[in-house]
Order: structure tokens, then C-alpha cells, then sequence
């Protein structure tokens, strides 16, 4: 059986270390009519939960999936057909279904896809994804790591060679900061183009991480294909200085987990794998005090040190600044300060935009770097 | 880089990083090297159940086999905790409390106190804990409560691999002594723990499971059979909160009362013979603090007050169930 006009509804990849979510509810009836970008139902895995939003439009002629039960990345959960497919015909499908299996097993596989390089100041920790297409880097933010581009990177990764690091003091990287400035971050990423043999590359960065892109591409503009800065620091000096120290100084579930809630417009986000992961991170030796080394130097007094709007615009770069409108973090303002840029401020999605409004994103981004 | 290592290689792991990191940093305990003095392989054994091996060999002289005398071994470590070294002695079992016990609460429990904040005793003691492994009355005791209720004495029940590493690590680092306990039925059970040293802090809980109509409240083994219960109950419509107290002293009473706060019921899991347990402590604590709260009797389900049997089949029926939890669970929210 290969009918294509049967499409399937799968359990989502997020991220590469994503093997299995929970459905937790179906966000549509049974023979709803799905339109491309439906939320169609909600999944939680071990990092997040979140909608997952129709590739596909179609009749939702079959739900299958439980809602509590846990299934395997690509499990079928739901098949999308015309009226005039027979039922017998999507029994069919159903029954021939195999969920695919990576040749050498889905945890290998995860792992293969992390990989480490070493430059002068220590070892990164990144991912690559995707052969074909421009290069592109995606920067996270202060306290983040390349997980926060969960549903960006293999979305981004059909249409692009796409990288996400792990910045020093962060994530799997190494736990020293040899330079805590901006400037210092920005020779790193050079650093670590260098390292895995990319020339030029359009780059993405999330808040502080946009800064570290701005600061390359001022710095080193021949080597910055386009800039897109999401919720970006480094266009104005405003902060949330309760979020920054709050981060840094919580230890425990319950004094981290009211500090997260600022990332998000829906702070329902915030489970309790999120939290989790997060104060596993900041447990390990070295995270507290590269926090507070980033903090002093980048945040000092509440403010934020580097401001380089008006740099940007000088440059000769294709620039696409995004936000969330309701960013508790930095200030949604923010967004207008580079003139030569253009400009996209998302509804209904915080400071984590690239994970709130995925979708919209990575449409924003592929538009913005592939012309 | 996390990967999945067990409980026994998180063990390992820690002692291993923290005498790297720690030149004070010294292990003792019966056969912890395993062989040395005789000929063959130096560190054949690591240990009983070979927690410590392969440890001799990077770190040599700063294992240290001891003779089979608890009294003095522990006493030893405990000196020499008060004199400038970080000790982690192992009593094997922690039912050979008896014959080491003034050193530990006595002496090492008492230094800090009775020398005006002086003294800093920063000694380990690990030993194992619990039943299950046919090891009769006198190795499958969980004599937590004991030593919980000893001022002066942290005590440690890790319910996984991620938090034993984490937990002996913050053990070896702090000031005062801590009686680190491991339950030999979790050895081969495995988790993903990162590669780096990390500290979990003390008086943290863990929420295992959140849920909004009872709050289950275990340590060590017994978060895994809460977590087996509340899998059941969660198919019929009873959500489960479970707390995993990770350490017994200091106990974490906010998160533990959060919770009852929450969903009004409590039910207490522990594998300590029921008198005088973490399980009577935390429900009379909760009993106390958030009795406006409550919408029903807390409950616990212990080991009966009886030795560990040595018969299989009675062992089997000692060790709390998740049938029991389910019961005790199923209890609290009748009307």
C-alpha cells in the first residue's frame, strides 16, 4: 500500500536527543479539516511541551494516538486523507506503518550528531545539520545552549548547512571563559567557524547570542553573510535585571522555576523537565561562577554594557530582527533601534520566540538568508 | 556529555573525580582495594560489590584496606577528618552501625557543637542499605531513622544514579559528617549522568512526578515503587505527586508541605521498620503544619516491625510493594 494522497501525522523529532514524547492532547476532532500551521495537538517530551502545529493540510480522517501514552519519535499518531479514500484504504496504511529505525539504533544516532571541537580557549560542544545550502550559525543566549534551537535547527537544516554551539560556560562546552566581554564571545565564534571550516555564514543569535553574532559581524564583517537577531541583547541598554540575578543566583526548583517563567508569553511552558535540565546545568562545576563572570561584565548594574545599534546599521549587512511581543527580558522596543533592519515582532511569544513561534521563525529566518 | 551509567559506576565516578580535584581527599574501608599485600592483582575486589574498583590503581596509597574492625577504621576517619583530611570510609553494610556507633554520634556528630563552631569534622561514611538481596537480618536493614535522628549527622539516600553522583560529591565537600547511604538494589540501575562534577545542594527534594491529588513522599528505593504505584493509579484518573526526599537530614519540609498544600493527601513510603521513621516524622510534620489542608489521614506504608526475613518469599512480601502504595494511595481518597 503507497497511497500518497494519505498523509501521516507523526510523534515530532525536537531536538536531536528527542527519542519519545507523551501525547497530551488532541487539539482537534476527529474528521477536522487541518489547515498547514493548526495546532493539532500537544506533545511533552523530557525537555519541553509544546503544540505541534500541522505540516500538512487534510481531513484528519483517524486519531491514534492515546492521549498519556508515550510513543517513539515518528510513531504514526494520526492519518490525514480526502473524503474519497476508502477506509479500508487507510487501514491499510495504518497497519503497514513502521515506525523508521536509524540504522544504528535512535541513541547512537542521537549521539553521533553532537560533536566537539577544541579551539585555543576549550572545547565547544556543537551540531550540524543539513549538507546543502549557505551555512548557517545559530547562537543561543546567556544560560542557554544549542537545545534552545530545538524545533529551529531541523526545520532550518532542509534549506541550509546549520551549526548551533554551545557557548563557553555553557551547555557541553567547556566551563572556562577565557574572555567574558562580547568582544571575547565573538572570537570565539570565529574561533569556532575556523574550527569546523566555515568561511562566511549568515548567523542567528538569541539574545545574548545576537550580540556575540553582531559583535563578529562588526568585527569581522567579511566573514557575517546576513545577521538575524532575535530578541536580541545589544540595541539597548534596558534589561531584566531581577531575571539575570535571579538565574544566576537560584539553586533549587522553587527558586528557579518563577525566574524561567519570564522567558515565555504562555509560562505554562515551564515544566518540570525544563526546570530539571536547567539546574542540572547550573550544578555542574565551573557554570556558577562562569554565570556570574558573564553577568558582571555583560549586565553590570542592571545594564546592559554593549550597545551596538548603531554600529550595526553602518554596516553594508542584511539584517532581520525579530521578537517577541511580549518579552519580559528585553524590552520589545528594542527591536526598532537598528534602522537599515527589518523588522518582524511575533504575537502571542516571549523572550524564547524561537520556541513559542517556531513556525513563524523559521519561515522569517529561510526568507531572510535565502533571499 | 551525559550518558546512562549505573548507580554503582556514579559512585565510582564521583569518588574518582573528587580525589582527582582533592588531593585530601582519602578512601578506607574493608577490602576497598581488594588483594593488596597479597600476591596477584592489586585491586582485584574494589569493594564488596566492587563499587571502589579500579580506584587503587589511579590513586594508590590513598586507598587504604582496613582491618575488619569498624571501631577502629571509623574512629580513624573521623580523626583524621578533624585534623585537615576528607575521609570517605566504608562500613560495607550499614547494619555494622553498631559496633562503630560512638564514633559517629558521640564523637564526629558532636565536635562541632561541643567546640563552640571550632571543629569541622568533614568525614563520608557510605555504607549500603535495604533489603532484596537474600542477605538476611543482619546486611538488609534500612536503619536510616537512626542515624537521621542524630543532630550533628547529614544523611543521604539517593533513589538514582544522576543524584548519587551528585550527592556524594556535595557528601565529600562539605564540612560536616554525613552517613551516605546505598541501597544495593540500585547498583545496576542506570540514568544519564553528565561526565563533569556537579554538587546536588542538601534539603533539596526531588519532584519525581508532579500531580495534583496526592502527594507520595519516599527516599531510595522507594521512589521507584511510588513511581510504579502512581503509573497505575494515573490510569484511573489519581494523579500522583511524588517527592523524592534525597536526603533525610536536613529534609527539605517546604517543598514536602508545598505539596500537601496542593493536594491534601499524603501518603509516606518508606522502607524502615515503621516506628520512629522518615515515614512517621514526615507525616507527623505534615500533620502539624498543614493540617488545615488535609482532606484525609496520611498514611504510610513501611516494612513491618519485624527483623528482614531470610526466606525469599517473606523478603519479597518485607520490601513495600507498589501494590501496597496503590492501596494506601486509594485509601486517602475515599470519601
Amino acid at each position: 500500500m503507497d497511497d500518497t494522497s494519505i498523509t501521516p501525522l507523526l510523534m515530532p523529532k525536537w531536538g536531536l536527543s528527542m527519542q519519545e514524547g507523551i501525547l497530551v492532547e488532541w487539539l482537534v476532532e476527529d474528521g477536522a479539516e487541518i489547515s498547514v500551521g493548526d495546532e493539532i495537538m500537544e506533545v511533552e517530551t523530557d525537555k519541553i511541551a509544546s503544540a505541534v502545529e500541522a505540516a500538512d493540510a487534510g481531513t484528519l480522517r483517524r486519531r491514534l494516538g492515546e492521549i498519556g501514552e508515550t510513543y517513539p519519535v515518528r510513531a504514526l499518531l494520526g492519518v490525514l486523507a480526502p473524503e474519497d479514500v476508502s477506509d479500508a484504504d487507510i487501514d491499510a496504511y495504518i497497519s503497514s506503518y513502521e515506525v523508521p529505525v536509524d540504522e544504528e539504533g535512535d541513541n547512537a544516532a542521537a549521539a553521533s550528531q553532537y560533536a566537539f571541537v577544541d579551539i585555543d580557549s576549550g572545547r565547544l560542544r556543537y551540531a550540524q545539520c543539513g549538507d546543502d545550502g549557505p551555512a548557517v550559525i545559530l547562537v543561543h543566549g546567556f544560560g542557554g545552549d544549542l537545545d534552545n534551537w530545538l524545533f529551529n535547527i531541523d526545520a532550518l537544516a532542509d534549506r541550509a548547512r546549520v551549526y548551533a554551539l554551545d557557548l563557553p560556560g555553557h551547555g557541553q562546552s567547556g566551563k572556562t571563559i577565557a574572555d567574558p566581554g562580547l568582544g571575547g564571545l565573538a572570537r570565539v565564534l570565529q574561533a569556532f567557524m575556523l574550527a569546523v571550516g566555515v568561511e562566511r555564514a549568515h548567523l542567528v543569535g538569541h539574545s545574548m547570542g545576537a550580540a556575540v553574532a553582531a559583535r563578529l559581524a562588526c568585527d569581522a564583517p567579511n566573514q557575517v553573510l546576513s545577521l538575524t537577531l532575535i530578541s536580541a541583547a545589544g540595541l539597548g541598554s534596558e534589561i531584566n535585571a531581577d531575571y539575570i540575578s535571579g538565574f544566576v543566583d537560584a539553586q533549587s526548583r522553587r527558586e528557579l522555576k518563577p525566574v524561567l517563567m519570564n522567558l515565555f508569553a504562555d509560562s505554562s511552558l515551564v515544566n518540570r523537565s525544563l526546570v530539571d535540565d536547567m539546574l542540572k546545568f547550573k550544578r555542574i562545576d565551573g557554570v556558577d561562577d562562569a554565570l556570574r563572570q558573564l553577568a558582571s561584565s555583560l549586565f553590570a548594574g542592571g545594564k546592559q554594557q554593549n550597545l551596538l545599534a548603531a554600529q550595526i546599521a553602518d554596516l553594508d549587512l542584511d539584517t532581520l530582527v525579530i521578537w517577541g511581543m511580549e518579552d519580559l527580558v528585553i524590552p520589545a522596543a528594542h527591536a526598532q533601534n537598528v534602522d537599515t533592519a527589518r523588522v518582524e515582532i511575533i504575537d502571542g511569544a516571549g523572550h524564547m520566540v524561537q520556541m513559542e513561534q517556531a513556525a513563524r521563525v523559521n519561515e522569517l529566518i529561510l526568507d531572510h538568508i535565502l533571499g | 556529555m551525559a550518558r546512562k551509567i549505573s548507580f554503582k559506576e556514579a559512585i565510582n565516578e564521583a569518588l574518582d573525580q573528587e580525589m582527582t580535584r582533592d588531593p585530601t581527599v582519602i578512601l578506607m574501608g574493608e577490602d576497598i582495594v581488594g588483594g593488596s599485600g597479597s600476591p596477584g592483582e592489586d585491586d582485584a575486589w574494589g569493594g564488596v560489590l566492587g563499587v571502589t574498583k579500579g580506584l587503587y590503581a589511579k590513586h594508590g596509597d590513598r586507598l587504604m584496606d582496613t582491618p575488619l574492625s569498624e571501631s577502629a577504621y571509623i574512629g580513624s576517619a573521623v580523626g583524621a577528618a578533624t585534623c585537615g583530611l576528607r575521609p570517605v570510609a566504608e562500613l560495607m553494610f550499614l547494619d555494622f552501625l553498631g559496633v562503630c556507633f560512638d564514633q559517629i554520634f558521640n564523637q564526629a556528630a558532636k565536635f562541632r557543637y561541643m567546640f563552640g563552631g571550632k571543629a569541622e569534622t568533614p568525614v563520608t561514611i557510605r555504607a549500603m542499605v535495604g533489603a532484596g538481596f537474600r542477605a538476611a537480618a543482619q546486611h538488609s536493614q534500612m536503619l536510616t531513622p537512626i542515624v537521621t535522628h542524630i543532630p550533628g549527622l547529614k544523611v543521604v539516600c539517593p533513589s538514582n544514579a544522576y543524584d548519587a553522583k551528585g550527592l556524594l560529591i556535595q557528601s565529600i565537600r562539605d564540612n560536616d559528617p554525613v552517613i551516605f547511604c546505598e541501597h544495593k538494589s540500585l547498583y545496576a540501575h542506570e540514568v544519564d549522568v553528565p561526565e563533569e562534577s556537579y554538587a546536588i545542594p542538601f534539603g533539596e527534594a526531588n519532584v519525581v512526578r508532579e500531580g495534583g491529588d496526592v502527594t507520595i513522599v519516599a527516599y531510595g528505593l522507594m521512589v521507584h515503587r511510588a513511581s510504579e504505584a502512581a503509573a497505575v493509579l494515573a490510569k484511573d484518573g489519581i494523579e500522583c505527586e511524588i517527592i523524592d526526599l534525597r536526603t533525610l537530614s536536613p529534609i527539605d519540609t517546604e517543598t514536602i508541605i508545598e505539596s500537601v498544600e496542593n493536594t491534601g493527601r499524603l501518603v509516606c513510603v518508606d522502607e524502615a521498620n515503621p516506628r520512629c521513621s522518615i515515614a512517621s516524622d514526615v507525616s507527623a510534620m505534615v500533620s502539624q503544619e498543614a493540617f488545615s489542608s488535609l482532606k484525609a489521614a496520611p498514611r504510610i506504608v513501611a516494612a513491618p516491625h519485624t527483623p528482614v526475613p531470610f526466606s525469599p518469599a517473606l523478603e519479597d512480601l518485607y520490601i513495600p510493594s507498589a501494590e501496597r502504595v496503590v492501596d494506601a494511595v486509594r485509601k486517602t481518597m475515599e470519601p
